[in-house]
């Protein structure tokens, strides 16, 4: 029997060449990590062509259907590799300058891009948990790159402690639908629970799921760690785990609740309906207290996650394609935001306080304008594309009947715009302490043109995306 | 071959990517280069719209100048401007105003002027895309996203408290808008559609009227402000700087009414009729007791502030009287009346801010005491003022008068008491505006500060003139305005008084 590998392709490419950068990379006296940084982004470049060029116009079940391919997985695997190269090339400069410069963090980049690809394309528990595993494992890692702070050391340990409970848990929730069920593939549990009436044991392991989810997600009331590995981690290493893991995230969650588990939507959609109603009230309130830039951004992620929630809690194709569209664009504002971090973090000194920005508008008025651009995007402004983002969600759950929901997720966004006013006002209105200009390499000026422009472009022609979105959901 | 030539977009987008090409292009460092390209959009823009009133066919309720073209097409979201007889006075207001305040600009603004330029050309032209919206998104994102240049002008070139103006400002404008966001989103669901007159159309329970009556006057009453949500506005005026007071209160609290007109009345007339009798209540109380507050103030931008929003209390009375009243002609006569109130305060408010800003710019003081015989030294400024002044108080000649005239009028036919307390503004407005007048302009010579200042300069005498000549033009022969409205009100009458609830469901 021959098996046809082409499918595969580019996972199989990917793989092929982490290990030949991590090769190179071993042997290479190259002082500044210059080719490991190069191969990186090339073989990033050349999987995310792959990926394009086999782009399925139909749902593929291949591999004993622990694979599937289909528009959902192609854009997931696009956008998360297009949102890592845009996170290494943030990165560079940062790295340069602190003893995190080694190799091992853009292969360990590829490797997490490899694990949210598997992730993506899972058709059985097995394949999703190990591609989830990949993704945290490097992760992981990643935070702890910096070894000698105490900081980045403590918010690693968090981390880890924190998902691998939550990866037991999800474990745990797995072996027991296994166990009723005596299914491993997506696809067969959601026939049982066409045939079978779902058992409450059956209940109580999606409860576990739900919960192991809502942990990686960071929504309330499993947030605790967010804010924590936000502050801690490095801020490159920030930027990336708030961007491309979400979209990652969200394949996962749809792949087990929207095709598994939609026979019982009436189970898990009340359980989420709790879940983004405490996160988008606490993510605020608590955001509204902060100081620290990145403690500010964490909370705001965790409200964030509570909006992108309301588009799954709808339960039908138009929801899941809003809360796609969501987090895409929530993952491109997040990515662009830390990177703003990144470019104002003068020589080894961090960015921490917002009282940092006092007058950028006048030092740097491009880097200025970019950040405000950024922050009114989050908080929903038009015509920039966290706007849609925030349309598509509403339309989402009213289109279900959910008024309620609907209303508080537009009080909450009047309390969200308070404080990302408040940067604002502190870039433009306030008169700078230090006259010092801020002087970015090429690179991250060109990330953060991408970001910026891609937040205002697709805030002012969004159709595409939204087509693309939609397009992603027409086999549920 | 004009005609084909899609005006309206250019009224949107020539100011808007004129300003960012001033921002991002000659900037600070070519100042003059700045400011004669903006003068110049400006100039265009305001040519645009006279155009525009000239090919205007007065005869129809019609949409004219109709762009549609796709924009999202997965959700029914269109790119579709078009205007009728009530936003074309709006957009020539708007132009007209964006021009002047630019021209005052010149030398009036001393900090980073060629961003100040960018700003209030990217708000004329967004405003002129609020009134030019026929799509409910469209309209939305336009209202929205001025906010920002609004924010960024009092924020930055305002008074001693403008941060804290400006927050407020912003935060309580968006509270308005996005429950506004939610009741268009429900009913763009429900029609399939977001097309303004689609969503005129649509048949709606009483229930759901109520609710999306509610959500659209928590935008609208923010914004035109109706009391008791007006307490921004006093705080907007006084910080910010002189053009952004004159935009705030020339154009963008018409676009309150605006909404009114184009929203609350034709989608939810059945919950207007069910609510009216409040609506008239906060009116009435905006017309009398913020005329009494007017009274007691000590600073002459915030005196200005407070008799703009008893004088929005017409618009609001005008517009919400025709639910009492019976007759066709009564009812188009409220509208008129105030839709001419929302073209009148436009150029009477924003004339009195300009006026504010000639003396602020020579004594940087705005407090009324530190005023006194001002005429001695600058007699035509003076004279300029009392008109001004006349014109707020409602004075017959000006258009002040007629606005005001035309709805007490017909809400005497709806109820006698309602016409008798609105009527009471007769007395506040004169008490207000000339008693300040008689403090600042007549009496000793207060300081010697105010015995050297110069009399107003050929720039400010071009705005003020403007202004003047228009002020009377349109209180002594209001006809072609009320011509061009005309059809397009009767149509909005007609659908205000159709139950939606009977009739069409």
């Amino acid at each position: 029997m021959t098996v046809d590998l082409m499918p595969m392709l580019p996972e199989i490419f990917l793989l092929t060449a982490a290990c030949v950068v991590l090769l190179i990379d071993v042997f290479s006296k190259d002082f500044d990590r210059q080719l490991t940084y190069r191969l990186a982004q090339l073989s990033l470049l050349v999987t995310g062509i792959m990926v394009i060029a086999q782009f399925p116009d139909l749902q593929y079940h291949l591999y004993q259907r622990h694979f599937i391919l289909d528009p959902m997985a192609g854009m997931v695997k696009i956008s998360v590799i297009a949102l890592t190269m845009v996170a290494m090339i943030f990165a560079r400069p940062y790295i340069l300058q602190r003893p995190i410069l080694r190799g091992e963090y853009f292969i360990l980049h590829l490797f997490a891009v490899l694990g949210m690809m598997v992730l993506a394309g899972g058709g059985s528990l097995l394949t999703l948990y190990l591609g989830l595993e990949l993704l945290s494992l490097s992760l992981y890692a990643l935070v702890a790159m910096h070894r000698h702070s105490t900081l980045s050391s403590e918010a690693a340990v968090k981390y880890f402690v924190m998902g691998a409970i939550a990866s037991g848990f999800l474990l745990y929730g797995m072996s027991m639908v296994y166990g009723i069920t005596g299914k491993i593939h997506i696809t067969d549990i959601a026939l049982y629970l066409e045939a079978n009436e779902a058992s409450l044991t059956l209940r109580f392991g999606l409860v576990f799921m739900v919960v192991a989810m809502a942990f990686k997600f960071g929504a309330v009331p499993f947030q605790m760690w967010v804010p924590d590995v936000y502050h801690g981690a490095p801020t490159s290493v920030t930027a990336f785990i708030a961007s491309a893991p979400k979209i990652a995230a969200f394949a996962l969650l749809i792949r087990i609740l929207g095709y598994g588990f939609e026979q019982i939507l009436i189970d898990w959609q009340s359980m989420l309906i709790i879940i983004a109603t405490l996160s988008m009230v606490v993510g605020n309130i608590v955001a509204l207290a902060q100081d620290n830039i990145k403690r500010l951004l964490a909370y705001s992620a965790i409200a964030h996650v509570g909006y992108f929630l309301l588009g799954i809690i709808a339960g039908n194709g138009a929801g899941y394609s809003a809360a796609f569209f969501y987090i895409i664009a929530y993952a491109i504002m997040s990515l662009g935001g830390f990177g703003c971090l990144i470019y104002l973090a003068k020589g080894k000194q961090e960015v921490s306080l917002i009282s940092e920005f006092k007058g950028l508008g006048q030092r740097s008025p491009w880097g200025g304008l970019l950040i405000s651009i950024l922050f009114l995007s989050m908080a929903g402004l038009p015509p920039f594309v966290g706007f849609w983002a925030k349309l598509e969600v509403i339309r989402a759950v009213l289109d279900v009947g959910l008024v309620w929901l609907a209303i508080l997720a537009a009080v909450m966004s009047i309390v969200g715009l308070f404080y990302y006013l408040k940067v604002v006002k502190t870039i433009f209105f306030d008169q700078p302490e230090n006259e010092s200009k801020v002087k970015a390499e090429r690179g991250l000026r060109l990330a953060l043109g991408i970001s910026g422009i891609a937040v205002v472009a697709l805030g002012l022609f969004p159709a595409q995306l939204l087509e693309a979105c939609r397009q992603a959901f027409q086999y549920l | 071959m004009l005609e084909q030539l899609p005006i309206l977009s250019f009224l949107i987008w020539i100011p808007v990517i004129g300003g960012l090409v001033i921002m991002f292009g000659p900037g600070d460092r070519l100042l003059s280069i700045s400011q004669r390209v903006g003068i110049l959009l400006g100039i265009i823009t305001l040519l645009l719209s006279c155009w525009l009133t000239w090919a205007f066919a007065t005869n129809t309720a019609d949409m004219q100048f109709v762009e549609a073209s796709r924009w999202i097409p997965s959700l029914n979201i269109r790119y579709e401007l078009a205007i009728d007889g009530i936003s074309l006075p709006l957009i020539v207001l708007t132009s007209l105003i964006g021009l002047l305040v630019l021209i005052s600009a010149t030398a009036s603004i001393k900090k980073r002027q060629s961003q100040y330029f960018a700003a209030v050309l990217m708000m004329t032209g967004l405003m002129n895309g609020v009134f030019a919206a026929q799509d409910a998104i469209l309209f939305y994102v336009f209202w929205e996203a001025m906010l920002i240049p609004m924010f960024l002008l009092i924020g930055i070139w305002g008074g001693p408290n403008r941060i804290y103006a400006t927050v407020k400002f912003f935060l309580f404008t968006f509270f308005g808008s996005i429950f506004m966001l939610v009741a268009l989103i429900y009913m763009g669901r429900e029609a399939d559609s977001f097309a303004i007159s689609d969503l005129q159309k649509l048949p709606l329970s009483l229930t759901e009227q109520k609710w999306i009556f509610l959500a659209f006057l928590l935008a609208f009453a923010v914004k035109i402000p109706m009391f008791p949500v007006h307490t921004w506005l006093p705080d907007a005026h006084v910080e910010a700087p002189t053009g952004g007071s004159v935009i705030l209160a020339a154009i963008m609290l018409k676009m309150g009414g605006y909404g009114f007109l184009r929203f609350s009345l034709p989608v939810t007339p059945d919950a207007v009729a069910e609510y009216a009798y409040w609506l008239i209540l906060f009116s009435l109380i905006a017309i009398v007791y913020i005329g009494l507050v007017a009274l007691a103030q000590k600073d002459m931008k915030k005196l200005i502030a407070y008799s703009s929003i008893a004088h929005m209390g017409f618009v609001t009375l005008g517009t919400f009287i025709i639910v009492y009243l019976t007759a066709m002609q009564a009812q188009s006569m409220a509208l008129q009346g105030a839709m001419v109130q929302m073209i009148s305060h436009g150029l009477v408010s924003g004339a009195l801010f300009f006026s504010i800003g000639v003396l602020y710019d020579r004594m940087h003081s705005r407090d009324i005491a530190d005023y006194g015989g001002v005429v001695n030294s600058m007699p035509v400024f003076a004279s300029l003022l009392m008109l001004f002044i006349l014109a707020n108080a409602g004075l017959p000649g000006t258009s002040g008068f007629v606005g005001e005239f035309f709805v007490i009028i017909a809400s005497f036919q709806a109820d006698w008491r309602i016409a008798m307390v609105a009527g009471l503004t007769l007395i506040l407005a004169a008490a207000y505006s000339l008693w300040v007048y008689k403090r600042v302009i007549f009496g000793k010579t207060a300081n010697e500060a105010v015995a050297r200042l110069d009399d107003v300069t050929k720039r400010e005498r071009l705005v003020l003139f403007t202004l003047a000549i228009l002020i009377i033009a349109l209180g002594v022969y209001p006809q072609p305005l009320i011509e061009i409205m005309q059809p397009s009100l009767e149509k909005i009458i007609e659908s205000a008084t159709l139950s939606k609830i009977g009739g069409i469901g």
